[in-house]
């Protein structure tokens, strides 16, 4: 398989604070790529680089070969590279099917004005997206919701629609950032089911996580990191006997890595 | 509401503003009412420009250096150019706009509490260039402006010399509530087609709208412009009608009532600028009664009713549609 998405020496400082090091590793396609680490290993940092959300002071991320490090967000999210957000950050006061709806604007060939003239390109797309939009929801098991504002949604569906909202934008990679936080046993395996769903449609996934037993379950590949660097990478399997891995986790390797 | 419902009340509208309240005005012979009217529709234009930046999450306490700056750049063209007025309307709007996309792009990023600060400077900057530049004729301001002449298109006459009408304070009246028709259509047009939503996507969580491509520094300077350009046609037409302009015409009191305005009506109406400024200019005139009691109580009412009705006067309307 080709890889889809490289991430090459990439480094970003804070200041006298190295946050991440030199990191190097590649996504390939239709792949679900995790990556792990203590807390504080530069792991939301790393996200962010990769999404465009920070700059990285060296290094780069290209997708399909072509550089996406140093542009805006929007820029990343147009050539393919979508995040969704650890914390439930969705369009609170819009309705769950506004919320995708209104996350299909990339794929919108009206231009603003044409919007706001509701010439028939826009009415073109409006319609499309609202077809588009149902069908997202039906996958995700939002459809009962798709009414309901988007605030009064519950933990677990909140999280669903932000991977909703994602999914929209038609992204080559989804970043989901840490997709099983707070969630007990059973929403776990629910989302574990539906991201390895998503991949069957095709896409490719990078996730940040803490949920040792669950990334283990639902990874291809693991990239471990600690105090920003990378300290292993490999499947599931090599990842749980890795020494400098055990050794990051130490103290409660046993439980934290899922043996 | 129906789409019957909608065009109905629409008519209705139209209706009482231009033919109803001439006609009752004309009966009453209260005439001085024209004034106070063409006032409240040109500062509503200018409040419906502030709503919008409100639509996209940002307080802007700046309108009024936008409608100076509209009146100067009329007033310039007009008394030193011999400009007709009618082709000044757009450009005073159209310079608004461009300045506002110079000065909007970097402080369009800061949020909050920031922005509403640097907003509110601006007004006091636009009144201390007003004072200082050499075309605007310093604190003297710019006086004798001539009315507005003839616009004719092919030779056929649109609109008559204001100069020659024995009621020139009808013409202002109807020229102002037009054009607040076209500008409230055009922000309702705007809210209600894709471009609201995305708009509203950027005041509920500039992130995330970013992380779907939305471009939002674009987005965001867009609707500021069309904003300023709003604050820039009243400021025109404000100029016309006194024909003069001061630097003292729009200051840090009228950037904070076109804010008022905006509060007052309801953040989360279309219409709620133009009831907001309605209710607040016949109000403080009402109160003018209480002699020096006036701000104290006018400014009373205002703090109960934000605390009251956070969301506006138009929330009150429907509620009760929700419950009947």
């Amino acid at each position: 398989m080709a890889d889809l998405l490289e991430v090459s020496a990439l480094t970003k400082r804070f200041g006298g604070l190295v946050a991440v090091n030199n990191i190097s590793f590649s996504v390939r396609e239709k792949e679900i790529l995790s990556v792990i680490g203590p807390n504080g290993a530069g792991k939301s940092t790393l996200f962010k680089l990769i999404a465009s959300f920070l700059r990285p002071t060296s290094g780069e991320v290209r997708l399909k070969g072509e550089r996406i490090s140093d542009q805006a967000p929007h820029i990343a999210a147009r050539k393919g590279v979508v995040r969704t957000f650890q914390e439930t950050t969705i369009f609170k006061n819009m309705s769950v099917r506004e919320n995708v709806i209104i996350a299909h604007h990339l794929r919108s060939r009206a231009s603003l004005l044409g919007f706001f003239l509701g010439t028939s390109a826009a009415k073109a797309d409006e319609a499309a997206f609202g077809t588009s939009a149902d069908e997202i929801l039906v996958l995700l098991g939002l459809s009962s919701l798709a009414g309901e504002t988007a605030r009064n949604l519950p933990h677990g569906h909140l999280r669903a629609l932000g991977i909703a909202i994602g999914l929209a934008t038609n992204p080559s990679i989804l970043l989901l950032d840490e997709p099983f936080a707070g969630m007990n046993h059973d929403e776990t395996m629910r989302m574990v089911a539906m991201i390895r769903r998503l991949r069957e449609l095709g896409l490719t996934i990078l996730l940040v996580e803490h949920d040792m037993p669950a990334v283990m379950k639902i990874s291809d590949r693991i990239v471990v990191l600690n105090f920003g660097q990378k300290i292993a990478e490999g499947t599931p399997a090599e990842i749980q006997n890795n020494d400098k891995v055990i050794e990051a986790y130490l103290g409660s390797e046993d439980e934290a890595i899922g043996l | 509401m129906t789409r019957s419902v909608k065009i109905a009340s629409v008519a209705a509208f139209l209706a009482i503003v231009f033919i109803a309240v001439p006609v009752l005005i004309s009966v009453s012979g209260r005439f001085d009412l024209y004034y106070t009217l063409t006032s409240v529709a040109l500062l509503s234009i200018a409040s419906a420009g502030v709503w919008l930046t409100f639509y996209i999450g940002r307080i802007n306490i700046g309108q009024g250096a936008y409608a100076l700056m509209g009146g100067y750049v009329s007033a310039i063209l007009v008394v030193t150019h011999g400009w007709s007025f009618w082709p000044t309307l757009p450009a005073a709007g159209l310079s608004c706009a461009a300045a506002s996309v110079l000065i909007g792009l970097p402080i369009l990023r800061l949020r909050g509490v920031y922005f509403a600060m640097v907003t509110l400077v601006l007004t006091e900057v636009a009144r201390l260039l007003a004072l200082a530049l050499p075309i605007t004729n310093g604190a003297k301001g710019m006086v004798s402006i001539p009315l507005p002449g003839a616009l004719s298109i092919f030779g056929l006459t649109i609109i008559p010399d204001f100069a020659t009408l024995h009621n020139a304070r009808l013409a202002f009246y109807l020229l102002a509530v037009a054009l607040m028709v076209v500008c409230f259509a055009v922000v309702y047009r705007l809210v209600h087609s894709r471009v609201g939503k995305l708009c509203q996507s950027l005041q509920q969580n500039e992130e995330l709208a970013s992380s779907i491509g939305v471009n939002i520094a674009y987005l965001r300077v867009i609707a500021y412009a069309v904003s300023s350009f709003f604050g820039g046609v009243a400021g025109a037409i404000f100029a016309a009608i006194s024909q003069s302009i001061y630097p003292s015409s729009f200051t840090v009191i009228d950037s904070v009532n076109f804010m008022l305005n905006c509060f007052l009506g309801g953040l989360g109406y279309v219409f709620g600028p133009m009831l907001g400024t309605l209710v607040l200019y016949f109000g403080w005139d009402l109160l003018f009664q209480t002699g020096r009691f006036q701000l104290l109580i006018y400014s009373t009412l205002m703090i109960v009713l934000m605390l009251f009705l956070p969301n506006g006067l138009l929330s009150l309307a429907a509620t009760t549609r929700k419950k009947g």
